[in-house]
């Protein structure tokens, strides 16, 4: 592919967020803001056994409470079709699948008196014992088809067990990650609302399209019939994702038994069973090398688990196929079903986990090669895939180590743990690298000239709070060769057409090509004198042809991570004065929306380092630190400084506008990073996250 | 949520009336717990007393005694300059506590009589001795990394959640009450009930009896003070294990000592024994140590908190050391 952008004036510059003062002023509304006349409100009724039937619901009881419009449940709920999604297929029989998933739903006038009925209705069960407790050797673990999204299972180059039994240096390690929960500050919220043989959701979704394709199957609707408009949404993390939410499937079957508008909102505590969470993680890593540090074999093993509902498989050591130059490698997971929650996308799905693991062996390596960690990792540099043998598009791995080191202050590092005493505080440092896959995703995207001068330009994509809303309007005011401020980019909404949504760091890379194609059409157009009617001209893009017309590549985004640690030899207490993150993410369209991007990441992995963990207590099948004073996320103490930069990056062979996802790749090795930055100041590896107190006590 | 009736306050004497006999009934101060149990359904009262109308908000001097009202916002009194000069120890833990949103509006009194954090209570689908008498203790068996390690039953590992408190135990603080037979004092060490076999009784006092204030009396002449709270999360998180100390020492030699531990126990600790085993002794680290192995003999650790052992040894150690090094 020929280099199809050029620089132009509003790409590269750092605009503020086109939709900032709605969201500082409270004029952005957000799923479960919309008034409604006659809105009603449903609310979950939450299995409190984690296996087993209902057997009785005293629904009678709740319906003579005040304000009670209905009950939902599985006698009178409307028969779904199975599409493959079992989190969706709600009120279709007595089988309780894990705590917390709904058993009915109570529709009332108020939300506090749908709130106050369904907590006192009476649900008599048939318990069963339950198996709800993830273990690395659980005798049900089983290699699945494939992993998410649609990955092979197990990859397998040259002879791994010969390779180690003959290597000079064998690093043998197992770490495990737990579960954790997304928490994105907006609440989960479906209002649903029929008029005109038309259902309308508003809801907190990164994927309107998607969702309005799979609740029109799943309810058997004509096509056509589901609009989902997502216009604002508050965080998401993953777990507004594809597929939809039972709140969104609860709000339909509402809507259409009560014949009124219906609003369902989780609340903090219900997002823990119902929305998803990253599964827990056991991993083995074997690395064998030489003694200057060669890889010579690489094997990661992964371990994780789904529900009884979904087979929802993380892809975790998808991290080591591209990573390092090795010439016997083999990577590979299984999965057990529990009876618990599904387990969903979170942040770097695969990739975070993954990371931890291999990004902490290579230390371990560098340890016991006499190796720097960052000249380890440089000369595992390879220019090919080391799994599938394919060339990269760009592989700025060592761009990203090398700059980072720089910035850091790498140089001249004492590499001996324990060894940097400060008063009552061990320092250390550490390093890991990153990649993310720059993936593209066919979607339609419409332009229209409007006789005012002014343009608008619609596609289903959805902002997050990622700034993908004012990096399309720049994309788009260049390809127009208009200033950004004639251009509208009218997003969430599923009646736009086909599109991507926001997940797996492929929004901008994916909607902008059929903006920018469409945008440039359009102006070619005009430009050859084609005249705008009244209402509007207007130029139309899908990608699909183009995007599957590419050439066969590797294409990632890069990154390196450099932590400095403080641990209390009192306490055990892990403080990170300074994080370093360095990046080769493609054009960088909004170099202060990306910014913004690459800091919450980098945040997120240190969240994930020290903090985050969601407890499973077995004997319910429910995490029971299921709201924000017991689940900890970082606050602005526990973060120090924070130094990003990007390296240049031009990469022809992903886009017409150059760009990678930039919204994971931050939080890719941060948890490394920081746990050989802690060994390197105590002495003590740290092989299982969070890194506590109680873990990092001396 | 259930519907309840609200009522301001008028009195100290009209609030006591309405709520002493009746089960009902709760005061309403700050509200940054209450308000959370009720929505939680783990509070379901009928009637709210707004007492934050009556005449408790002021910190005062009689003598060589500070008073402070029961409705001091924590900010205020964290801020309040004779708090600051001559009892570091109780503004250090006020403001280690919370965010400085809920200490803008959290009391003193209230601070004393929150409930445990512990997440088998908060939650209402769960057994919980506490809430639920009878019903069990799943925390013993399930997730307890944060609960009890001194003082606990088999039917509660519950810790008491405040720093604030600590540091009172630590003053020797006394807490005003009032019920139907009147205004009483007494010291903040009689004012938590050991656990027991009745976790769901937590204080000495009478069911309704309302804080009215604390009473802090003078340090020793030359004595210091430090608090010292470890969390998992830098800021706004309840403490793992905190230390309140009060240290005098002459010619190295300890000379007047007080220690009070926080997230070890249902109630601020007092570790007398510690305090014991300090006097005249000599000021130095061994001694430190010496005395919290003591005190923690008692210590009876579940399968996840035995951290919590060295933690809290360790942060003795630490916060009498600097206590001394400190002139």
């Amino acid at each position: 592919m020929t280099r199809t952008w050029q620089a132009a004036p509003s790409v590269g510059h750092p605009m503020a967020r086109v939709e900032g003062f709605d969201k500082v002023t409270g004029r952005a509304r957000y799923a479960g803001d919309v008034a409604l006349p006659g809105l009603a409100y449903g609310w979950v009724v939450p299995a409190t056994i984690p296996r087993g039937r209902v057997l009785h619901l005293d629904v009678e009881a709740a319906l003579a409470m005040p304000g009670v419009l209905a009950v939902l449940h599985q006698e009178n709920a409307p028969r779904l079709t199975d599409i493959g999604e079992g989190t969706l297929f709600l009120f279709q029989g007595d089988r309780v699948p894990h705590w917390g998933a709904p058993v009915a739903l109570v529709i009332a006038d108020t939300p506090e008196r749908a709130r106050e009925a369904a907590e006192r209705m009476r649900v008599d069960y048939l318990p069963e014992p339950p198996d709800c407790v993830f273990r690395a050797d659980h005798p049900a673990l089983y290699e699945p088809r494939f992993v998410n999204p649609h990955n092979e299972t197990v990859t397998e180059k040259g002879d791994i067990d010969g390779a180690l039994a003959a290597a000079a240096v064998v690093v043998d390690a197992e770490y495990r990650t737990p579960a954790q929960h997304n928490n994105a500050m907006e609440p989960h919220s479906t209002t649903a609302v029929w008029a005109d043989g038309r259902l309308t959701l508003r809801t907190s979704t990164q994927y309107a399209y998607a969702w309005s394709q799979s609740l029109t199957r799943l309810f058997g609707f004509a096509p056509g019939t589901v609009r989902v408009l997502s216009e604002h949404v508050g965080g998401g993390f993953g777990n507004k994702g594809n597929p939809p939410r039972p709140d969104s499937a609860l709000a339909v079957m509402a809507a259409t038994l009560v014949g009124r508008p219906v609003r369902v909102t989780l609340t903090r505590p219900q997002l823990w069973p119902l929305t998803g969470y990253r599964t827990p993680t056991a991993q083995r890593l074997r690395l064998g090398a030489d003694r200057d540090g060669r890889l010579v074999a690489v094997e990661h093993l992964a371990a994780v688990q789904t529900s009884r509902l979904v087979e929802f498989t993380e892809q975790v050591t998808m991290y080591s196929r591209p990573m390092y130059a090795a010439p016997h490698l083999r990577t590979g997971h299984q999965v057990v079903a529990l009876d618990v929650p599904t387990p969903r996308w979170m942040r770097a799905p695969g990739e975070a986990p993954g990371s931890f693991g291999l990004e902490s062996a290579m230390d371990e390596l560098a340890e016991a090669c006499g190796v720097d960690p960052v000249e380890l990792r440089l000369r595992n540099d390879t220019a090919d895939d080391p799994t599938t043998g394919l060339p990269f598009s760009s592989r700025r791995l060592a761009d990203c180590l090398r700059v980072g080191a720089d910035r850091f202050g790498w140089a001249g590092r004492d590499p001996r743990p324990a060894v940097g005493r400060d008063g009552r505080w061990w320092r250390g440092t550490g390093v890991a690298g990153a990649h993310y896959p720059a993936r593209t995703v066919p979607s339609t995207a419409h332009a229209t000239a409007l006789p005012s001068g002014e343009f608008v330009v619609r596609v289903a994509a959805t902002d997050i709070g990622t700034g993908a809303r004012t990096a399309l309007t720049q994309l788009a005011a260049d390809a127009l060769e208009v200033p950004a401020t004639v251009v509208r980019v009218l997003i969430g909404d599923s009646d736009f057409g086909p599109a991507q949504g926001a997940g797996g760091s492929t929004g901008t890379a994916s909607w902008s090509w059929p903006v920018v194609t469409a945008c440039r059409d359009l102006a070619h157009r005009l430009a050859s004198g084609e005249a705008v009617p009244p209402h509007g001209l207007t130029s139309t893009f899908d990608s699909t042809d183009a995007v599957r017309a590419r050439h066969e590549l590797a294409r990632y985004a890069w990154g390196a991570h450099f932590a400095e640690v403080a641990v209390d030899v009192t306490t055990g207490e892990v403080r990170v004065p300074r994080l370093t993150g360095v990046y080769a993410v493609g054009r960088v369209v909004n170099p202060l929306t990306a910014r913004s991007q690459l800091l919450g990441g980098m945040t997120m992995g240190l969240s994930t380092a020290l903090l985050e963990e969601s407890i499973m207590d077995g004997r319910f099948g429910d995490y029971v630190n299921h709201n924000l004073a017991d689940y900890h996320v970082a606050t602005n103490p526990d973060v120090g400084e924070l130094d990003v930069a990007v390296v240049d990056d031009p990469d022809d062979e992903l886009n017409p506008s150059g760009v990678k996802g930039l919204g994971e790749i931050g939080i890719v090795g941060v948890p490394a990073a920081i746990a050989n930055a802690v060994w390197h100041a105590t002495g003590v590896r740290q092989r299982e996250l969070p890194i506590t107190p109680a873990r990092a006590a001396l | 949520m259930r519907e309840f009736a609200y009522a301001r306050a008028r009195s100290v004497d009209a609030a006591v009336a309405l709520v002493a006999d009746n089960p009902g009934a709760r005061y309403l101060g700050g509200g940054t717990n209450l308000v959370d149990l009720m929505k939680l359904g783990v509070e379901r009262p009928d009637l709210l007393v707004d007492v934050t109308g009556l005449p408790m908000h002021e910190v005062t001097e009689d003598g060589d005694t500070l008073h402070v009202g029961a409705l001091v916002r924590n900010s205020d009194l964290a801020a309040h300059p004779l708090v600051r000069e001559r009892y570091p120890v109780l503004s250090q833990a006020v403001l280690a506590g919370a965010s400085g949103q809920l200490r803008n509006v959290a009391t003193t009194g209230g601070n004393l009589v929150q409930r445990t954090r512990c997440g088998y209570f908060t939650d209402a689908t769960k057994p919980c001795n506490k809430r639920m008498p009878g019903s069990g203790c799943p925390a013993i068996e399930g997730e307890h990394h944060n609960l009890a390690i001194l003082g606990a039953s088999d039917h509660c590992v519950a810790t008491h959640p405040s720093d604030l408190a600590v540091a009172l135990a630590a003053l020797d603080a006394r807490v005003g009450v009032q019920d139907l037979a009147g205004p009483q004092e007494i010291p903040l060490a009689d004012f938590y009930r050991p656990v027991g076999d009745r976790p769901d009784l937590e204080l000495t006092v009478r069911d309704g009896a309302l804080v009215t204030g604390v009473a802090l009396p003078p340090l020793p002449a030359g004595a210091r003070s430090a608090y010292r709270k470890v969390r998992e999360r830098a800021s706004y998180a309840f403490a793992i294990g905190s230390v309140a100390a009060v240290l005098k020492v002459d010619d190295g030699r300890v000379r007047d000592v007080r220690i009070a531990l926080g997230a070890v126990a249902s109630h601020p600790w007092r570790a007398r024994v510690a305090e014991r085993a300090l006097v005249d002794a000599p000021a130095t680290p061994p001694a430190f140590e010496a005395a919290a192995e003591a005190e923690l003999a008692a210590a009876r650790p579940l399968r996840d908190n035995a951290y919590k052992v060295p933690l809290i040894r360790n942060l003795v150690v630490a916060v009498l050391s600097e206590l001394v090094g400190d002139r």
